[in-house]
């Protein structure tokens, strides 16, 4: 597979650990936050938080937006793909997070709710033109990366005039969620491995904040484990020189000011909330995105009433620690037992990038 | 009176009366044709078996019914067959049950039949009874197919724990089965000539009697692929298992459908591939033998036997790293994130 | 997050759309948020259906070179 698996030579990777394990300062720790849960997955499927030197340790951050979706979302989710002739589009990822009393899609499903997994919200669009006797309404999640399709569908949706179209907006933003973190007094963070695919649309400056307010180093890194292991010895040369600035490291896909045509399509069509409320982290403003008025003919907040639930996190889960760098998955007292993929009690376990989840299925502690 | 294979199941042939008499008539006894069936009684009579009784039963509900590499009959044949075959058995005679919804075109329903002859055939194993039902629209889907099989161990070969230092050998390739099946299924639309490896492998199985006694346990890799048979055998045998990931061999398709979905290929399924573990010594000689047969050509060994651990099942990295390789989380569904 | 891949366009259709194929693998995407105009034979990373950017394979190469450095290789695709 091109330009794929010339960035898994394990040969290289020994150089890169070498050099890593040159420039690192012995005294010192050095704590690295990637924020996106393909990274977490990368390090854990190629085991390589454990060919790091003992002092590094890579912290794994809210970037799965299966994970940090609030319990009360995915109840409205559930309650739209129950309403009379709808058929709820979803990504496949959503289908077993679990909502209030550990319902879910999947289960919902099993109950007789139409609910048909999509690859692409164009795969949604489809069926819409196909079944116009049945309202079509797509659950949009996810960062920058998935924002800019669930724009471009509203937008040919309005110019088809698809009245049987509808999406469900629940697109949050990384920045934004990573000064949020940054924001906590406990939080110990040296600097952080930048999102890949997020940065393709936003652009590494979008980070300006992170490095210049917070004084944090962010290397953009590429999802493959040669471009993990690279941007760690550029955020321990960054660290080591106290120079919080942006590195980008996956040049082959990223630029300074990112996808300008996707970034308009989605001023276009969507606009900031004034809050909104993370798993694990409680509400943050700014931080997601609503469907602008001028396309509210597409919105299913609007066209339907949609009912307010209340459910919190579960109490005893560390999930908000774990996301900031606090804690670790074996420091809950869930962990493996009570919180597990199967039965996913809290965001990190929920989906397979969570840190919990990617500790459980991959990395070798006990449980 | 001929049937009329541009037609459709309808519930007449469901009634059981002539039209049923006549379907499975001229469709499933012409295409199966052998002397126990000729019987047409409610059961078959077998001869007496010259050893013990492996028996077996799976029932098939696959969708898409037709694949690359196969389809619903030849996996209903294969998949009993080698469930047989991997507890050291000879499969001799299979039962197949059919359940037909309503409407199903009989054309497909002939080409399955055909189908299922044609891997009888192949495996050398008798379809030497069955049934057929039909239920109405919307109460199934398509077609199932429930196939029992009867095969005999010839020398009172049984499955022994696996011993530390044991080593686990495949034929070959693993998760051409389940990304074939999941290319074709609806609503993802991936275009690939992703073949599923469906096969009988009662034969290679064989082939290696003269190594039975190094042979501790055989399974063949289906649902939940190689990762659910070791952890099931590491539980089981309470021993543990270490794979070396630059052993496995995954075809570069299946490599780029699992790249594209964020599978994990140790846990697709598999139609046509046994797994071995084996006495250490003798692992290069049974690997050599099973390369010879045509479904071997590719064998490896792909893992080691460890004293029991904590962690079930791990695998040496193509980095040096070292990871858990746990049983899949429900059903394998498409990732975008 | 986001799963999105390096995949080869092969064919150009109407109504900026796209074949693309990654081992053999092909799909239907959206060109739709691209920048650049694409041609047949480059690389886009695509995300669920839609290529996110064009990769710029000078890019690519200049990493590689890199990395073939570290080995102290000439051509890192040789070695690969």
């Amino acid at each position: 597979m091109k330009y794929i698996d010339e960035f898994r030579n394990s040969q290289v990777a020994k150089k890169l650990i070498e050099n890593i394990q040159r420039k690192i300062n012995p005294e010192r720790k050095y704590n690295l936050m990637e924020f996106c849960g393909g990274h977490t997955h990368a390090i854990h499927r190629y085991g390589i938080n454990q060919i790091l030197p003992a002092n590094i340790k890579l912290i794994h951050g809210p970037g799965c937006p299966v994970c940090v979706l609030p319990i009360p979302r995915i109840d409205q989710a559930i309650w739209l793909a129950n309403q009379p002739d709808v058929i709820l589009c979803s990504y496949a990822d959503m289908l077993r997070v679990p909502g209030d009393k550990q319902d879910s899609l999947l289960k919902a499903k099993a109950r007789g709710a139409q609910i048909q997994i999509v690859y692409s919200v164009l795969d949604a669009l489809e069926i819409a033109k196909n079944q116009s006797d049945k309202m079509i309404i797509f659950f949009a999640i996810g960062f920058e990366t998935t924002t800019p399709p669930t724009a471009h569908a509203i937008l040919e949706a309005k110019k088809m005039g698809l009245d049987n179209f509808k999406v469900f907006c629940n697109h949050v933003l990384t920045p934004v969620a990573m000064t949020a973190i940054l924001d906590d007094n406990e939080v110990n963070i040296d600097g952080f491995i930048g999102p890949s695919h997020v940065s393709i649309i936003v652009g590494s400056d979008a980070y300006r904040e992170v490095a210049q307010e917070y004084q944090k180093p962010v290397v953009i890194a590429g999802f493959e484990p040669l471009d993990v292991l690279q941007s760690i010895e550029y955020l321990i040369d960054l660290i080591n020189e106290n120079k919080p600035d942006i590195i980008n490291q996956y040049t082959r896909a990223v630029n300074p000011e990112g996808n300008l045509k996707a970034q308009e399509i989605i001023a276009r069509v969507l606009e900031k909330r004034q809050q909104f409320s993370w798993r694990g982290l409680g509400q943050i403003a700014k931080s997601g995105l609503k469907i602008r008025q001028e396309y509210a003919h597409f919105d299913a907040e609007v066209y339907y009433n949609l009912p307010e639930f209340q459910s919190d996190d579960v109490k005893s889960c560390e999930c908000p620690q774990i996301l900031r760098g606090i804690k670790e998955p074996k420091d809950c007292k869930l962990f493996g037992k009570a919180c597990t993929p199967e039965n996913p009690m809290g965001a990190c376990m929920v989906s397979s990038e969570g840190a919990c989840a990617a500790a459980f299925q991959y990395s070798l502690i006990s449980r | 009176m001929k049937i009329n294979y541009k037609g459709n199941i309808d519930l007449t042939i469901g009634a059981g009366g002539r039209a049923m008499n006549q379907l499975i008539h001229d469709l499933m006894l012409a295409e199966f044709d052998n002397e126990f069936l000729a019987q047409q009684g409610d059961q078959a009579i077998l001869p007496p078996a010259n050893g013990k009784l492996a028996f077996s039963t799976d029932s098939y509900v696959v969708s898409p019914l037709f694949f690359n590499g196969g389809d619903i009959g030849s996996l209903a044949i294969n998949g009993t067959v080698n469930d047989l075959a991997a507890g050291g058995a000879t499969p001799l005679y299979i039962a197949a049950g059919f359940i037909i919804e309503e409407g199903f075109p009989l054309a497909q329903l002939r080409e399955i039949v055909k189908s299922m002859a044609k891997a009888a055939k192949t495996a050398n194993v008798k379809i030497v009874t069955g049934d057929t039902k039909v239920v109405e629209k919307g109460k199934g889907d398509g077609i199932f197919i429930n196939t029992s099989g009867i095969g005999v161990v010839e020398n009172d070969w049984v499955a022994t724990s696996p011993q530390t230092d044991d080593l686990v050998i495949i034929n070959g390739a693993i998760g051409d089965h389940g990304m074939a099946i999941m290319s074709k299924r609806q609503g993802l639309n991936f275009a690939s000539d992703i073949s599923s490896d469906c096969a009988a492998l009662n034969s290679l199985i064989a082939s290696l009697a003269p190594y039975q006694k190094h042979i501790r346990i055989m399974r063949d890799p289906t649902r939940g692929g190689v990762s659910a048979v070791l952890n099931e055998w590491a539980t089981f045998y309470n021993c543990s298992f270490e794979i070396d990931e630059e052993k496995l061999l995954v075809n570069e398709s299946v490599r780029g459908l699992s790249e594209i979905l964020g599978f994990d290929p140790l846990h697709i399924a598999n139609e046509g591939k046994v797994m071995l573990v084996v006495a250490k010594d003798y692992a290069d000689e049974i690997c050599s033998l099973m390369k010879n047969h045509p479904l071997g050509q590719e064998s490896r060994i792909i893992a080691k036997v460890n004293p029991a651990s904590q962690v079930k099942v791990s695998m040496k990295t193509l980095f040096g790293g070292l990871r858990r390789v746990d049983w899949l989380n429900g059903e394998q569904l498409p990732r975008i994130c | 997050m986001c799963l999105a891949i390096p995949t080869q366009i092969i064919e150009l259709l109407d109504n900026q759309m796209a074949i693309t194929s990654l081992s053999g693998v092909k799909k239907e995407i959206s060109l739709a948020l691209l920048m650049d105009e694409v041609k047949i034979g480059d690389y886009v990373i695509v995300h669920a259906g839609y290529a996110l950017n064009r990769l710029d394979e000078d890019d690519a190469r200049k990493t590689l070179a890199y990395f073939a450095e570290l080995l102290n290789e000439e051509n890192y695709n040789e070695i690969h």
